[in-house]
């Protein structure tokens, strides 16, 4: 090779170009920052969040760019695409009833650590507290007593298939501890599953002590009915992920695997007296709990895969198996419904 | 056997003194930087990776998880490939330049991945340029370095990679904390690091030449050199080390699932074990080179015995844990440099980057059937059984490894 000095020198110019790079972009996405913090959001926004939650509403988590990215918006069911309102939450991942929510929240630093806060009906937090992990599902109970939460236990690295755990808690949304639902007993056609290898995440709650839950163990996952007072977990089928349980509870709405590659998952219905399953007309991979619309429509988030955006969509379709899927609320995520007054 | 002029240059200067004071040569100190802004340029996307899959991308873990694991296998292949094409071509830099090249076009690409197919691609671009370097680049220290200073040499260049992958995450989440959505600056910033990191490999390392002779080698020399004794000894002694070394991952588990405090604190455990191994990569490097590399590499197991019987112990808490980390750090000072140094000896030069990386898959594939083994125990018999049997079978194996090494190196 030739001299050092020209070596040294194209290294100089090497370098010199990549810092500028790297100062001219940081200080582009800086401006875009602040100007995001300043621009209203790329959506139609109301300011009448009480007014809005009055009503039938749906609580998400807004993906719009500018100000009020990663807050919690409330949408009116009457006109979810329509303009929405913003409460002052920040969460990665929520869930609400009427006058109690729950939101998982990572809170970014040289340790990422992770929150999971219980909102009051001013959406502010009334008790926080300390998780393990991914913040991944939230579920409150119907009548706001308790509260479900999944994280992905951090360090069971992304990169090493098979070592993953989660960690689901339920408990009452009064701040008192919590119980690690994974230390219930397991029962698969009628034997105690006692493998260390055992996750439990993505409850749907039935009533104050009753609740589905995914199960797994091995490669292989069910559908469990849970009871708290009983401290006991009973499967009832395989391959469900995730269950969302219907507002006339007759069904729940999971994410199957069936034949899909790994990673893949499919939209199904499955009708809790008959034990019929119908796989839903989404055939995009959704790795999402599903919430219920009414008894009749399923909505969930998707993200969106066009380039440069972090954002998602909020979709809807109908839960037998028939129609189209349509987008229910653009640019959002984490979709739950507060139905009467 | 396989005896390289500057062995007798150096032989003669055998002094405890003279080790002292003489320096790692430029080369090592240059292949260490080259690795260093790599690891600080891979650390930071993998640091964010999970949480901009989840909270940004919305796309759930154990879903890239399953994929990603597909890949690991040829992670292994491309390794023995790098090795083999390094010697072949007698050029192992430019092997290493695709290879670093290769990780450093992973990082821009990154920029416009959003789907999961399009970022497990990506992470395993990474990968697989990394899979290819790491053979040819240890070949490259191996011939800058004089015989009584690999250990040294080596510990060098892992302080330096392993200080990288500190560096690292602290980058990332400092411009995460300045700029809350910058996950598109962490991948610019990332993709600058490697550019430099790899300006530094292709201007300032030498071209060497490695290697004697003028045949090229051949795969059947390979084999040869391969299922030669004192390599297979090694080989041997390291699949079955390999076998019985639980991933750091499944011990990390097991703190958590001690005790909460640690579950909260996860991680700070991968920074401990490495902070350890930073600091004790030079002097296990230098141990090696005073008392041997086989003594060392077997005492590096020992510490990793330690670390089974720490985890599977009933107390919990700071003390315990940080013993862990640090018997971990140890372990890993003790063996990845160690283990290449070793086998730098043992293998003719014009097959070092295949012998070296020989060893390194045999390691590799071990360690991934430990996993499977490990995982399958844990399943069917519980955390604190599966860590004592592994725990048992590892003091059984070190004595048979420590025989086996001992002769391998021994035997010249």
């Amino acid at each position: 090779m030739t001299g050092l000095r020209l070596r040294v020198g194209v290294f100089a110019g090497i370098v010199l170009v990549a810092v500028a790079g790297v100062v001219f972009y940081l200080r582009q996405v800086a401006t875009n920052e602040a100007d995001a913090a300043t621009q209203t959001p790329a959506v139609p926004v109301r300011d009448d969040t009480a007014s809005v939650v009055a009503g039938p509403h749906l609580v998400f988590r807004s993906t719009a760019t500018g100000a009020g990215y990663g807050r919690v918006a409330v949408a009116p069911l009457s006109a979810p695409a329509g303009p929405r309102a913003f409460t002052p939450a920040s969460c990665d991942r929520v869930h609400a009833v009427r006058g109690t929510a729950v939101c998982l929240v990572a809170l970014r630093g040289l340790a990422t650590t992770y929150q999971v806060k219980i909102l009051g009906p001013q959406w502010t937090a009334v008790s926080e507290r300390p998780v393990p992990g991914l913040p991944s599902r939230a579920r409150v109970s119907p009548h706001g007593t308790l509260t479900a939460t999944t994280t992905f236990v951090y360090g069971d690295s992304y990169a090493s298939p098979g070592q993953f755990s989660t960690r689901t808690m339920i408990g009452p949304t009064g701040g008192a501890e919590p119980i690690d639902i994974e230390r219930f007993k397991l029962v698969v056609d009628g034997r105690t599953v006692t493998a260390a290898d055992k996750n439990v995440w993505g409850v749907t709650f039935v009533d104050d002590d009753r609740f589905y839950a995914t199960a797994a163990s091995g490669k292989t996952t069910w559908l469990v009915e849970g009871s708290l007072s009983g401290q006991r977990l009973t499967a009832l089928r395989q391959d469900v992920e995730c269950p969302s349980l219907s507002p006339d509870r007759t069904r729940v709405a999971f994410k199957k695997r069936g034949d899909l590659p790994a990673g893949r998952w499919r939209l199904t219905v499955l009708d809790l007296t008959t034990g019929q399953e119908t796989p839903l007309a989404e055939t995009r991979s959704v790795d999402d709990q599903a919430e219920w619309l009414d008894d009749s429509i399923v909505v969930y988030g998707l993200p969106r895969d066009t380039n440069g955006s972090a954002s998602s969509d909020v979709w809807a379709v109908p839960a037998d198996g028939t129609g189209t899927p349509r987008v229910l609320v653009p640019d959002a995520w984490s979709p739950a419904i507060v139905r009467g007054a | 056997m396989y005896i390289s002029v500057r062995d007798s240059l150096t032989g003669e200067r055998e002094t405890p003194a003279n080790r002292v004071r003489r320096r790692v040569a430029g080369t090592v100190v240059l292949l260490g930087i080259v690795s260093l802004l790599t690891d600080v340029s891979s650390e930071m996307v993998s640091a964010v990776l999970p949480l901009y899959l989840t909270a940004e991308i919305g796309i759930g873990l154990l879903a890239y998880g399953f994929v990603d694991g597909v890949y690991q296998g040829v992670s292994a292949f491309v390794r023995i490939l790098g090795g083999y094409s390094g010697d072949r071509s007698r050029r192992p830099k430019w092997i290493a330049v695709v290879g670093y090249g290769v990780s450093a076009a992973s990082r821009i690409a990154m920029l416009a991945a959003n789907g999961m197919a399009a970022i497990t691609a990506v992470v395993t671009a990474d990968r697989l340029g990394k899979g290819l370097r790491t053979a040819p680049r240890d070949a490259l220290i191996a011939d800058t370095s004089e015989p009584s200073m690999l250990g040294r040499s080596f510990g060098v260049h892992r302080a330096l990679d392993t200080l990288g992958a500190a560096i690292g995450p602290l980058a990332a989440f400092a411009l995460l904390a300045a700029l809350p959505r910058g996950y598109d600056a962490i991948f610019v910033v990332s993709f600058a690091v490697a550019l430099v990191g790899l300006a530094v490999l292709v201007l300032f390392v030498p071209d060497r030449r490695v290697g004697g002779g003028t045949a090229r080698l051949g795969i059947r020399e390979v084999v040869r050199t391969a299922t030669g004794p004192r390599l297979r000894r090694t080989l041997v002694a390291a699949g079955l080390l390999g076998v019985l070394t639980i991933g750091d991952g499944f011990l990390y588990l097991s703190l958590q699932r001690r005790d909460d405090f640690t579950a909260l604190l996860f991680p700070l455990l991968y920074v401990g074990t490495n902070v350890a191994y930073l600091t004790l990569a030079v002097p296990m490097g230098r141990l090696a080179d005073r008392v041997g590399r086989a003594r060392v590499l077997v005492g590096g197991h020992v510490a990793l015995l330690l670390a089974y019987l720490f985890a599977a112990s009933p107390f919990g808490g700071l003390v315990w844990t940080a013993a862990t980390l640090l018997l971990l750090g140890v372990f890993y000072a003790a063996s990845d440099g160690v283990l290449a140094a070793l086998v730098s000896r043992l293998v003719p030069v014009p097959a070092r980057g295949t012998g070296i990386a020989a060893a390194q898959t045999v390691v590799v594939l071990a360690r991934f059937a430990s996993s499977l083994a490990f995982g399958g125990l844990w399943v069917a018999v519980g955390r604190h059984p599966a860590l004592l049997g592994f725990a048992v079978a590892l003091a059984v194996a070190i004595p048979a490894a420590a025989w086996l090494l001992l002769g391998a190196e021994g035997g010249k």
